[in-house]
């Protein structure tokens, strides 16, 4: 049992590093510095240098375009991703629909689809929740009936409505789940189907969080036709491919590196900060208690998330205890933010941006903390709750 | 990076965890507990002739088996496990890490022999009545008298001292009475001449004593480290006492979670097991989870044993609060969740919660520890 890095480890560190520092897009790097709203291509234009390098999907098999590296330099590389501050890349095609297209996809649909993810040319999006089935979302009503068209082909005619469709607004594809056998057991009737955005039928509406941001919406499905051979997997077995899916974007969702970035930059701003007694905030005895129990839990994520990737966790394997990293991860995520708007103290307030208010006021690092820290509030929601991810710890690991 | 533990680190633990078994369960371990003695020396010889575990930590040159704070970390949780109150940590993980840092002294080689043969038993007397937890505040002297030292002072809750041969000893050669200067250690025989025991029982099971120095008159060559500026060494020893006693609580609340989920599962009420509750489940799934950020925290502190003292001090410091938290948190709700039947003494349960309550304050409590990390991580506050 040890932390040391191989020679060769600590050489890719360096070489990941200079990479990073010599492609990162100096424009995107300007709007991100300055809280600008991202567009399209700013999303994109990382994955694309990513995806030249070959590095934009280490996780995947080499002969797809994976980069072969071991569990330790994922993590290295993840670190040495964070500590840039990038664009994180973005999950839906590389890391939520690959692992399920390279599990359960024939040789055609693989051919068909992941070249298009690696390279950036397909931006996918997610079409799982409902208004009526969040966390029980088995419980999903999106129809999908077979037929046989006029020009003699097998279609699905798609109906219903996607909700918390993230980035849809963006989106050429969508994987979706739809109901095939209404008759069955919930989870039993359920398919996994790809769906052209660009198909007549489909709407896309906004949906405007608290924060006032737009990265998410609901998806109206009207008659839409989708070709059979988009369905993943057998017909009824979609529940299968959604439970890959989610323990995958379980597994990633610890964010380790990247807290550690955010808590770097608050410990930074609690030097800057003056407390009430004039002194740096972080010489404040409540204040800097609280950062220094917010280190302490992060330095435990950190570790538990090295040993589920060193596969020892607790003896049975990795698999559901990686709900652990995503209860905890997300607690820490928001705690950061929480500790963050509390250091910007009365600066926190200003909601720039809003109607033409574009003056600066405050310090440049206030800007915006109030939106991250509403806006954060989803991670303990999102990717089956976290009261869900206790449910999946009770039933798998503790067999109550 | 790697995370696995060696062939002979498994059989280690295998063969300890079926000792243990066979030779400590609940019961036996009561009975011992209330006995006069309130230990099994039989237990203690095993440790040493059938076992060799009272040599695993030590250099093979000294007769030991070569292994490090792996070793330790392994061998603490499974006497979490079984609640072991012999006196390993004081004697092996303490009293072995002064004597293997004592120098050239032909004595310290000689003692950690005695040590391996069970022979010697050694226990760590450093707090005072005053000192809460700040190991610098000490008032007890150490006088240069002749050719030697004549000590006098007053050690507070001395773990394991009525069974101890020898005492190791801080006190002050000079410097004021908090500050880190002036610290000396000394092993000191128990028989000798002035040293008075007032031995009482533990809240957990141990035995302890307050430990009178009246004159105490010992040799130049009882100093263990440099005169005057030893407190180095004895943070050194201390944080690895405090990695151990994570990992000894690492098996204390293994058993109080996997007691739990047990319990819920037999205990029927409103006709199912109350296992079935969501309330409770989620109850014992962050139980499971403090359990598992102490495992983690416990690893990490012992990777990091053999960093600079700052990182090792931030590493122990960070993973005591973390056991801490952990002992409180699965601990008092182990007992909630076993009822009524969590309150008796008849349970095994309760004598796990003594146990990690008495854990959560040893070597300083979550607050001292707190605030030690901030000194160290985020610098001094003004």
């Amino acid at each position: 049992m040890n932390l040391d890095f191989t020679p060769q480890e600590r050489a890719f560190r360096e070489e990941a590093r200079a990479f990073i520092a010599q492609n990162y897009p100096a424009d995107l790097r300007a709007r991100q510095d300055g809280g600008e709203p991202l567009t399209r291509d700013d999303y994109l234009s990382w994955h694309r240098i990513l995806a030249a390098k070959g590095w934009v999907a280490p996780s995947w098999p080499t002969q797809w375009g994976g980069t072969g590296w071991t569990p330790t330099q994922k993590y290295i590389w993840s670190e040495e991703l964070a500590r840039a501050d990038t664009l994180p890349i973005l999950p839906f095609g590389v890391s939520m629909l690959a692992p399920v297209l390279l599990m359960f996809g024939t040789d055609e649909q693989k051919q068909r689809f992941l070249p298009g993810i690696l390279n950036g040319d397909v931006w996918w999006c997610q079409g799982y929740s409902e208004p009526g089935a969040g966390s029980d979302l088995a419980s999903l009503q999106t129809r999908a009936e077979r037929i046989t068209a006029d020009d003699g082909k097998e279609y699905y005619v798609v109906n219903g409505q996607k909700t918390w469709t993230t980035l849809g607004q963006f989106a050429d594809w969508g994987f979706f789940l739809v109901r095939t056998d209404p008759s069955a057991k919930p989870q039993a009737g359920i398919s996994f189907l790809l769906i052209d955005m660009k198909s007549p039928g489909v709407t896309v509406r906004p949906i405007i969080t608290l924060e006032g941001g737009h990265e998410v919406n609901d998806i109206f499905l009207d008659n839409v036709k989708v070709p059979v051979d988009q369905r993943i997997h057998q017909e009824n077995q979609g529940w299968t491919c959604a439970k890959a899916l989610l323990a995958h974007e379980r597994s990633g969702i610890a964010g380790v590196a990247r807290s550690k970035r955010a808590l770097e930059k608050l410990i930074q701003m609690a030097r800057t900060e003056r407390s009430d007694t004039g002194g740096p905030l972080l010489e404040d005895a409540f204040f800097r208690r609280k950062v220094a129990e917010l280190e302490i839990d992060l330095t435990a994520l950190e570790f538990t998330e090295l040993r589920t990737l060193a596969g020892e966790s607790s003896g049975k394997g990795p698999g559901p205890e990686s709900s652990i990293l995503k209860i905890r991860g997300t607690e820490i995520q928001q705690r950061l933010n929480e500790l963050a708007l509390e250091a910007a103290g009365t600066y926190g307030a200003p909601h720039l941006r809003e109607g033409g208010h574009n003056t600066p006021v405050g310090p440049h690092y206030a800007r915006g903390l109030a939106g991250s820290y509403f806006n954060g509030r989803k991670t303990s929601i999102y990717g089956g709750s976290n009261e869900i991810q206790r449910n999946i710890i009770a039933k798998m690991v503790l067999g109550l | 990076m790697d995370f696995s533990f060696t062939d002979e680190q498994s059989m280690l633990r295998d063969s300890l965890a079926s000792y243990l078994r066979d030779h400590y369960s609940f019961e036996q371990r009561r009975d011992a507990v209330r006995s006069e003695a309130g230990w099994r020396p039989k237990v203690w010889k095993a440790f040493a002739q059938e076992l060799g575990i009272l040599g695993a930590l030590f250099e093979e040159a000294h007769g030991g088996l070569g292994g490090g704070a792996i070793e330790a970390m392994i061998i603490m949780e499974e006497f979490g496990k079984a609640l072991v109150v012999e006196p390993y940590l004081g004697t092996v993980v303490i009293g072995g890490g002064f004597l293997k840092r004592a120098g050239e002294a032909s004595w310290a080689g000689e003692m950690i022999g005695r040590i391996i043969e069970g022979e010697v038993v050694i226990a760590f007397a450093y707090a005072e009545p005053q000192s809460r937890y700040a190991w610098t505040d000490i008032a007890t002297t150490a006088r240069r008298e002749g050719q030697g030292y004549l000590l006098n002072g007053h050690k507070a809750v001395v773990v394991g001292a009525p069974w101890a041969s020898h005492l190791i000893v801080t006190a002050r050669t000079g410097g004021s009475q908090r500050e880190g200067q002036g610290v000396s250690v000394f092993l000191v025989d128990r028989e000798t001449p002035g040293v008075t025991l007032r031995g009482y029982p533990t809240a957990d099971g141990q035995r302890a004593a307050e430990v009178f120095l009246e004159n105490v008159s010992v040799p130049a060559t009882a100093l263990i480290g440099p005169e005057g500026v030893a407190a180095p060494l004895v943070e050194q020893v201390i944080d690895e006492a405090i990695a151990a006693t994570c990992a000894e609580a690492v098996g204390v609340l293994r058993r109080l979670q996997e007691g739990t989920v047990e319990y819920t599962r037999q205990r029927r009420q409103f006709g199912q097991p109350i296992s079935e509750f969501q309330v409770l489940q989620h109850r014992m799934v962050d139980m499971y989870i403090h359990l598992e950020q102490s495992v983690s925290m416990t690893y990490m502190a012992h990777i990091r044993l053999d960093e600079d003292a700052t990182e090792r001090g931030k590493a122990a410091s960070a993973a005591k609060v973390q056991i801490a938290k952990a002992c409180r948190f699965i601990g008092q709700n182990a007992i909630q969740l076993h009822g009524g039947m969590g309150m008796t003494d008849e349970l095994a349960i309760g004598h796990h919660f003594k146990r990690a309550t008495m854990i959560e304050s040893a070597f300083g409590s979550t607050d001292h520890h707190l605030a030690r990390y901030e000194r160290l991580s985020l610098g001094r506050a003004a």
